[in-house]
């Protein structure tokens, strides 16, 4: 997929709770002065104060496949308005899809996963989420699309830093990370980020899978985090002051192996895995090391929908560890983990 | 070339790539149409290319941005774009300005009735205009995914999310709705106004006995069918999607139903494009790889137009008299053929 990737049009989701600050996202790279050009596809027209022919109006659509499997939902209007931009090729350099503040990103992913002729000519390169520091801890507990897209999103904008407090923020901040430890975050005031910080990601490509670590602390953080690594998420205190959640419904499990796995068990686990418990991962990345494989096998996956491909050989003096992340709704901890060790050769 | 002829020899296929007149477009093409005499090959933005049987090509600004879709009955030319305009195109070139969107929404699909009228979608909403200018409009539930003409009266088939609402503009009645779980794209009636086959999203075909709406399932593509062509006298689909031309059987009264398609000229690539010719049982088929045959339907006798190499073809299609076929891959690279 790699040689072929560069060719692909690169499309960024940009999803939100109502009101934490999408547009303004969404015109400040319009307005940027970046030398490049972006088609839009937007839910509501007129919301954008630039004039630009490439903004398409959509009506989210959230079609089921018929394959008798629940969670596999495309975006019927996406694969239209794709499949209709493709005729203007050349005439932008990448594609932004805004979702209403409600939306589940799931059914956009998918359409990369599902939709043959989508995949031929663009791809998802990160589902971006925009929130707002002051009021995502309270929508995290009353608005299950608010904790949907925070447990999808490959980076977070928290936006509205300036309404809050020190505490509070570190607050959001510990919420934010009881559900996704793994997306970059930053935080901002009027959406003001780098774009190359939410644009190019890179988030769905194989090849840049280099590691799955958590992404604890960042910038402007004082604290020291030498932190165990082995980390489970739940409440416990890291010795930096930082308090941690643990969300109810939501939460990421990490699973790591110094040994390498059996692939005729592994892969069929995984297959099952997410086959009967995919309505409840929303997102799956591994790196693994297989027994008699010199070369890195990447994965990841959206729901029931998984990708995975030989990465590239193990380096001279690299640990071959393998280590996978779910992220996801009232996951099975035990069952996973029982799973996984039996896929681990003896 | 007055008659199929595939020759003796089946080791070697018979080969009438010297008799193609080429034809450069210089544009991305998205599809091949007739206008007379003259090939009319729509460009994916902004122009029509028209060729003469000479191949001399003269191209007509039809749309300021991409074009979405495009219908022809062999007199005019009837295509929606991106920049919310549906245009006409005559033979003589003239363009004529059918309707514009006041929130220049994209005008997705379009149709032709013999009579003059058209049909075209923008969203959720169908319109229709008589031969006689009026104007209606009809709102289905989801995004329009294809229009088609019924054969006989005004009555159109409005396919959608989970099914196809059959609509008659000019009476009171409410619509018939055809329901069928998932994504309806394309649809087409059957010549003698018996069955109706939807292209859906997912690489099937759908469709329902008119008369008792019984439904057909088809199914077994690899890929999405995006091209459907009736056999002259309307007694076979003949469908792309596969690495061969899927033709269904509908000479009888059940159709497919409990039936194997014929499976006709098989190649290591995808069909992308059918077109069967408008009197004898012959049909073109245009490949991903480039290639195009024409085929005869009885035995699967095949005649290579064109060889394989190049972008995937993106239209193929015949002249009323069935003289001249017309095709263009995804590159613009184009050319006729006359029998």
């Amino acid at each position: 997929m790699s040689e072929l990737t560069s060719q692909k049009i690169p499309v960024t989701v940009l999803t939100g709770y109502l009101g934490a600050g999408k547009t303004t996202l969404l015109n400040r790279i319009l307005s940027e002065n970046h030398g490049k050009k972006y088609a839009v596809i937007v839910n509501e027209f007129g919301e954008i104060g630039i004039d630009n022919d490439l903004i398409i109006g959509a009506d989210e659509e959230v079609f089921e496949m018929n394959n008798g499997c629940v969670c596999c939902t495309v975006r019927g209007d996406l694969v239209r308005i794709l499949e209709g931009l493709m005729k203007r090729k050349g005439k932008f350099d990448a594609i932004i899809v805004e979702t209403t503040g409600l939306a589940d990103p799931a059914p956009v992913a998918q359409t990369f996963f599902v939709d043959e002729d989508v995949q031929k000519n663009a791809r998802l390169d990160a589902v971006v989420t925009v929130a707002d520091a002051k009021w995502l801890s309270d929508r995290l507990k009353d608005a299950p699309e608010a904790k949907n897209q925070i447990a999808f999103a490959d980076v977070i904008v928290l936006n509205k830093t300036d309404l809050v407090s020190k505490a509070e923020l570190a607050e959001v901040e510990a919420r934010i990370r009881a559900i996704n430890p793994y997306a970059k975050l930053h935080r901002t005031e009027r959406c003001r980020v780098a774009l190359s910080d939410v644009l190019e990601r890179g988030a769905f490509d194989l090849d840049r899978i280099l590691e799955l670590e958590p992404e604890f602390l960042e910038v402007g953080d004082d604290h020291d985090h030498h932190h165990d690594h082995d980390h489970h998420h739940h409440d416990h205190d890291h010795g930096h002051g930082l308090k941690h959640y643990h969300d109810e419904d939501m939460q990421s499990l990490s699973l790591r192996s110094d040994k390498p796995l059996d692939a005729t068990k592994f892969m069929p686990w995984l297959q099952n895995l997410v086959a009967s418990e995919g309505q409840k991962i929303l997102r799956s990345k591994g790196i693994l090391a297989f027994s008699d494989d010199d070369d890195r096998y990447v994965f990841q996956g959206v729901h029931m929908m998984l990708e995975g491909d030989h990465q590239r050989a193990w380096k001279e003096g690299e640990p071959r560890e393998s280590r996978l992340v779910f992220i996801g709704r009232e996951l099975p901890e035990q069952i996973i983990r029982d799973g996984f060790e039996r896929c681990i050769t003896t | 070339m007055t008659q199929f002829d595939p020759g003796e020899n089946s080791a070697s296929i018979a080969s009438v790539t010297d008799r193609v007149r080429p034809v450069r477009i210089g544009a991305p093409v998205i599809a091949a149409h007739f206008l007379g005499e003259n090939a009319a090959f729509v460009g994916a933005e902004e122009n029509v290319f028209l060729v003469s049987g000479q191949g001399e090509v003269t191209p007509a600004a039809v749309h300021g941005g991409g074009i979405l879709c495009a219908a022809s009955d062999g007199a005019r030319l009837v295509m929606g774009g991106d920049d919310g305009r549906l245009v006409s195109l005559d033979a003589k070139g003239e363009v004529t300005l059918l309707a514009t969107d006041a929130k220049r929404r994209w005008i997705d699909n379009v149709a032709l009735h013999p009579d003059g009228a058209f049909a075209w979608s923008v969203g959720k909403t169908a319109f229709v205009r008589s031969g006689r200018g009026e104007e209606k409009s009809f709102d289905v539930p989801s995004t329009v995914g294809g229009l088609a003409f019924a054969p006989k009266g005004l009555r159109l088939a409005i396919a959608h999310y989970n099914g196809v609402t059959l609509w008659f503009p000019n009476m009171v009645a409410t619509a018939e709705v055809l329901e069928w779980a998932g994504s309806h794209l394309a649809v087409t009636f059957s010549p003698d106004n018996k069955f109706l086959v939807t292209a859906m999203h997912e690489p099937a075909l759908h469709g329902w006995r008119l008369a008792d709406s019984r439904h057909m399932r088809m199914t077994g593509y690899p890929g999405r069918v995006r091209s459907m062509s009736w056999s002259a006298g309307g007694k076979a689909l003949a469908t792309s999607g596969a690495d061969t031309v899927i033709l269904w059987p509908f000479g009888s009264k059940d159709g497919p139903m409990g039936k194997e398609p014929a499976m006709l000229a098989p190649l290591q690539a995808r069909v992308s494009a059918v077109a069967c010719h408008p009197k004898q049982d012959i049909l073109a088929a245009g490949y991903s790889d480039g290639t195009i045959l024409m085929v005869r339907i009885a035995d699967g006798a095949e005649i290579l137009v064109r060889k394989n190499g190049g972008a995937q073809v993106a239209g193929l299609a015949w002249n009323s008299k069935g003289t001249l076929l017309a095709f263009a891959a995804e590159d613009g690279d184009a050319g006729l053929l006359e029998l």
